[in-house]
């Protein structure tokens, strides 16, 4: 049980999400190297859900105030969306439109800044750590270099927020920390932070009937120089499965015991103990 | 009539699938092998509004029927009957109220239900199984309250409940027409709860003994009218049958999944043993009943709310096909499992002694019959 204190009763939060394929099921085209996206499902990011749950748990302790879920990708990004509505975001902003596309994570929190601009009055961001395709963990602490706003990575509780600053918990190999921040702050969440629940009916039935607002380059008053792959700093040059590791030997052995005996022989055998 | 299902009403499958898949399924063993109530399960459902769907608009619910919790049910008892039980008991327990309630009853009982706070619906007792008209338990009038006495038995979400729908008699004389019934609120003075039973299946649920020891209750909480108790009793069932349907279907889709799943891995002769006639001859078998029991179920529950006159048997007829259906699928789903079924490892022995309960409760089957038979040659004779 977080053990929050709240100095006012209205938090605005902003929730930064990502449409990603569903990666158990992924596989590279070997030919083209590029990855097969046909019949592929679409999730919301994982690690999204617990920033999501978070921004609403916020919300809900303050008796007051508004989950709005942002995100950048294609139309059918919407439908990500859709589902945070489901379950327990208020509203929704997707940030779609061509020049977009190619966006690296320096163009990509870069729009999502002016989005966030746009949407204008927050006292919290939150993110997911990462996006479990890109892996980079990157677009987060972005966002809040480009607001000028401080930053808590890898939170793993919201120990306070008074309304004028918060208090979090930090995951680090090590252990943790305690920071105390500001607001408005930026945080990106880990999964240890909460249990996502799960859509409900009139969430569903909410979902299924809001409108999703739509905002492209223009709206966000933006150029064309920093979005797509005009306004990234990075390529990406080749996606490749890593190679098959060849050879080695499997310890099959059931008894735990008995297993680590053998490949306690195996490396005396070969000196490499 | 329209076959298929409505937008909003595939809504809840969804929304019950996802928690019978996430949270239910996942604790399902646990549950019945401590019998420990499923109070967190209880807050998923009521947090995904599902407590809403049997209660009206008016009342904070959502007003969608009885095929909305026919759906619900089904759902959720996949992941375990155990754990849904607490869920369609509560159904049970707020129909003498939604049904014969008055303005005042509803608004004070109903919309703490539709915020999934539990009811429960106690008619049985030790002598008054199939034949209700021999309650026991008397109510009688002192001013403006009535004086409880009695123990009512086997009762599902009993200790759990917040609101209780019981049955009394308050002119002995009468039977079945000197019958009435009560809200009895939990914490009620005189109103306490007897041993825990330890039970074949549906391990997870709460089934208690209600014992009434000079129990006073507000004269207000009457149901209906003095005499009416039968009556308000019956319809209940009439309610509540689609429902006791809908969950033998969860059971049996659960026995075919599970089997289905093993029978498909398992080799035996060199083959994986779905390859066999007699193996494939059982599946089909199994899979048509499911199939024929669900379109029953979804038929008696539409039709009870469109309150077609023939619902009443149609009811009776959904609950003693469905819960035979999902007896006979559970048993083939452990002998299609051969001996890994017969092992508490394995999850379909467990689905067997759930299934058995859906032949017993909310009326014996046998009972079902004496309503079917009587309805058929009333309904046909009346045609003439």
């Amino acid at each position: 049980m977080l053990n929050i204190l709240y100095g006012r009763n209205k938090l605005n939060v902003i929730v930064c999400i990502k449409q990603v394929p569903e990666t158990t099921e992924i596989s590279i085209n070997p030919e083209t190297n590029t990855l097969v996206r046909e019949g592929i499902e679409s999730i919301v990011n994982p690690f999204d859900e617990y920033a999501l749950e978070e921004g609403i748990r916020i919300k809900e302790r303050a008796g007051e105030g508004k989950v709005t879920v942002l995100s950048m990708g294609p139309p059918q990004a919407e439908s990500a969306l859709r589902e945070c509505i489901a379950r327990g975001a208020d509203e929704a902003v997707l940030l779609s439109d061509r020049r977009f596309a190619g966006s690296d994570t320096w163009a990509t929190s870069r729009i999502l800044e002016a989005g966030i601009r746009h949407i204008g009055e927050y006292d919290a961001i939150i993110c997911g750590q990462q996006a479990i395709d890109g892996d980079t963990a990157q677009v987060g602490p972005g966002i809040s270099v480009r607001l000028g706003i401080p930053q808590v990575a890898y939170v793993s509780e919201i120990i306070e927020l008074t309304g004028q600053e918060c208090k979090v918990r930090r995951l680090v190999e090590t252990g943790h920390e305690i920071y105390e921040a500001p607001l408005p702050c930026l945080i990106t969440v880990v999964k240890e932070i909460n249990e996502p629940r799960l859509a409900s009916l009139r969430g569903k039935m909410k979902a299924k009937k809001v409108d999703i607002t739509v905002w492209g380059l223009d709206e966000i008053g933006i150029s064309e120089d920093e979005a797509g792959l005009k306004g990234s700093r990075t390529q990406v040059v080749e996606i490749f499965s890593p190679p098959k590791p060849e050879g080695g030997i499997r310890i099959e052995e059931e008894d735990t015991g008995a297993a680590a005996q053998k490949l306690y022989s195996l490396l005396k055998e070969n000196s490499i103990l | 009539m329209d076959l298929n299902f409505s937008e909003e009403q595939e809504m809840i499958r969804e929304v019950a699938r996802e928690i019978a898949v996430e949270k239910i399924k996942p604790v399902a063993a646990k549950h019945d092998e401590t019998g420990e109530f499923p109070h967190d399960i209880m807050k998923v459902i009521a947090e995904a509004d599902l407590f809403r769907v049997f209660i009206d608009e008016k009342y904070g619910g959502m007003g969608m029927g009885t095929v909305a919790l026919a759906i619900a049910i089904e759902e959720l008892t996949w992941g375990c009957a155990g754990i849904s039980i607490g869920y369609a008991a509560t159904g049970l327990g707020a129909f003498p109220i939604i049904l014969h309630g008055t303005e005042e009853q509803k608004e004070k009982y109903l919309p703490p239900i539709a915020e999934g706070k539990l009811a429960a619906f106690g008619l049985t007792e030790s002598a008054a199984g199939s034949d209700a008209s021999a309650v026991k338990t008397t109510a009688v009038r002192d001013g403006d309250h009535y004086i409880l006495n009695g123990t009512k038995q086997w009762i599902t979400n009993g200790g759990e409940a917040e609101t209780y729908s019981i049955i009394a008699s308050t002119h002995p004389k009468k039977g079945a027409r000197g019958l009435s019934a009560f809200i009895v609120e939990k914490g009620t003075e005189g109103f306490d709860f007897g041993k825990k039973e330890d039970k074949l299946g549906i391990r997870a649920s709460a089934t208690r003994e209600l014992v009434f020891k000079d129990c006073r209750v507000p004269a207000e909480n009457l149901i209906g009218k003095e005499g009416r108790g039968f009556k308000v009793a019956m319809d209940t069932f009439d309610a509540s049958r689609p429902g006791i349907g809908a969950q033998a279907v969860g059971i049996a889709q659960a026995a075919l999944d599970y089997a289905v799943a093993f029978a498909y891995e398992r080799e035996q002769f060199g083959q994986k043993i779905t390859s066999f006639q007699g193996v494939k001859f059982m599946i089909a078998d199994m899979a048509t009943k499911i199939e024929a029991a669900r379109s029953l179920v979804y038929k008696a529950a539409f039709m009870y709310d469109e309150k077609d006159r023939e619902a009443g048997m149609f009811s009776a007829m959904a609950k003693l096909f469905a819960s035979d259906t999902a007896m006979e699928v559970a048993v083939d789903a452990v002998q299609l499992y051969g001996g890994n079924g017969y092992m508490k490892e394995y999850p379909v022995e467990k689905l067997m002694r759930d299934a058995k309960i859906t032949q017993i409760y909310e009326g014996t089957n046998q009972i079902q019959k004496e309503i079917i038979g009587k309805d058929v040659v009333k309904h046909i004779i009346r045609k003439k």
